[in-house]
């Protein structure tokens, strides 16, 4: 049977994709930032894990303002980088698991998450990020990968809280399906960031460190941390966090933190990184 | 979380310096961001570049929209119902990065602004709530 091995969540943030493709990641402004993510290089070539569940949020990218899925599940053969206006990314096209896919889609439905199902679309750096992250620069990705886009650009987002169910009910579709797979779940975005108007600019390392501290100590609070919080406290973009709450439902109760990273600034985010392992 | 709409939106006018995407803005902003989402094909960037008003002409955008837009005036298009995501293709376009486009909101110069975020970013304090002046 299939079963989910271990969370990763990480930011996204697009010029960390441009450092690595331009390999600018031993400049100075970028040694420490990349440095944080040799130690999980090393785990994720150790792991081989087969499949990614990518928890990401579109940027205006495959997704415009004609259709807005709240929860919506890649089914696909294969993803192309998008172009989100200087060109895509020259990195390797994103291949599916479209058979895990279906499987995770309808069980979620029946499970009751109604979700949206792409068979088409172009992967923005939400989901492109993390992979050079993890992995560096393969001539091909050495995992396939299920997308799973949720909209956190439109208010209201879905709750912390349900993005949290979502993950149980995705841990439980996973473990039904037949074939003997290891599967990883990422969460992506964050963490504390504002990418627009006067306040452009806050960063709350304070609050981002009680966030990752809490993934393991008290994961029951961050369950219940309203929208309003994460705009006050981690600026208008800070929202993204709920993401990182799909792939902390999917452990379930028992996790062991293996990695911790954080870092101020990468353009104008402050990066963070956990890996959390399941434990029985 | 409050399940009560009203009091849930109420509560994003109280974020100094912020405006937040609710459906409203949506609404508002409908054909601007769609716009903004045809300079993802290059042969749009083009014509763009080539003639900014005459672009624009295809588009049931308002004065104010088109006014803003050729003013780069990002905090305008805020209000106008643009969403940052959104705009970045109209910055990428004029080949600015996130830091440079982000920075013209803040009445910063770029360099202040890159120097603010190398130092730990923007502290929350005093610009969590209006109200409540913390």
């Amino acid at each position: 049977m299939a079963r989910i091995t271990a969370g990763v969540a990480s930011s996204h943030i697009p010029l960390l994709g441009l450092a690595s493709d331009l390999n600018k990641t031993g400049e100075d402004y970028w040694r420490a930032c990349f440095a944080g993510y040799d130690w999980t290089k090393r785990w994720e070539a150790e792991q081989r894990p087969d499949v990614v569940i990518l928890v990401y949020n579109d940027h205006a990218s495959a997704f415009d303002m004609k259709i807005i899925p709240t929860f919506a599940i890649g089914c696909g053969e294969r993803y192309k980088p998008a172009d989100e206006g200087w060109g895509p990314r020259h990195v390797p096209d994103v291949i599916g698991h479209p058979d895990l896919a279906w499987h995770v889609a309808q069980c979620l439905i029946l499970d009751e998450f109604d979700m949206t199902i792409i068979n088409e679309m172009d992967v923005d750096h939400g989901l492109t990020v993390p992979l050079s992250m993890m992995f560096g620069k393969p001539a091909e990705w050495p995992v396939r990968v299920v997308p799973l886009a949720v909209n956190v650009v439109t208010y209201p987002p879905p709750t912390g809280n349900r993005c949290w169910k979502l993950g149980e009910a995705i841990a439980r579709a996973v473990e039904s399906f037949p074939e003997d797979l290891n599967v990883q779940i990422w969460g992506t975005g964050g963490m504390s960031h504002q990418l627009q108007g006067p306040r452009a600019g806050l960063i709350n390392k304070e609050w981002d460190n009680r966030f990752l501290e809490d993934l393991t100590a008290n994961p029951e609070r961050l369950r219940q941390i309203p929208h309003i919080e994460y705009l006050r406290e981690t600026g208008s973009e800070g929202i993204e966090m709920v993401m990182w709450l799909i792939m902390r439902g999917a452990l379930g109760a028992n996790v062991k933190e293996l990695h911790r990273h954080y870092h101020v600034p990468a353009s104008n985010t402050a990066v963070g990184h956990i890996i959390l392992e399941k434990r029985p | 979380m409050s399940k009560d709409i009203h009091e849930y939106l109420a509560e994003f006018d109280d974020i100094p310096g912020t405006r937040i995407f609710t459906a409203a803005r949506a609404r508002q902003g409908y054909h601007l961001n769609q716009f903004c989402m045809s300079l993802m094909k290059p042969e749009n960037r083009e014509r763009w570049k080539a003639g900014e008003a005459s672009y624009l002409a295809d588009w049931p955008l308002t004065d104010e929209q088109q006014q803003a837009l050729r003013a780069r005036d990002y905090n305008r298009l805020l209000d106008l119902g643009g969403n940052i995501y959104f705009l970045s293709k109209v910055f990428s376009t004029d080949g600015l990065s996130f830091v440079q486009a982000v920075s013209t909101m803040t009445g910063m110069l770029v360099e202040d602004y890159q120097a603010m975020m190398l130092a730990g970013g923007r502290s929350p304090n005093g610009v969590r709530s209006k109200k409540d002046k913390r």
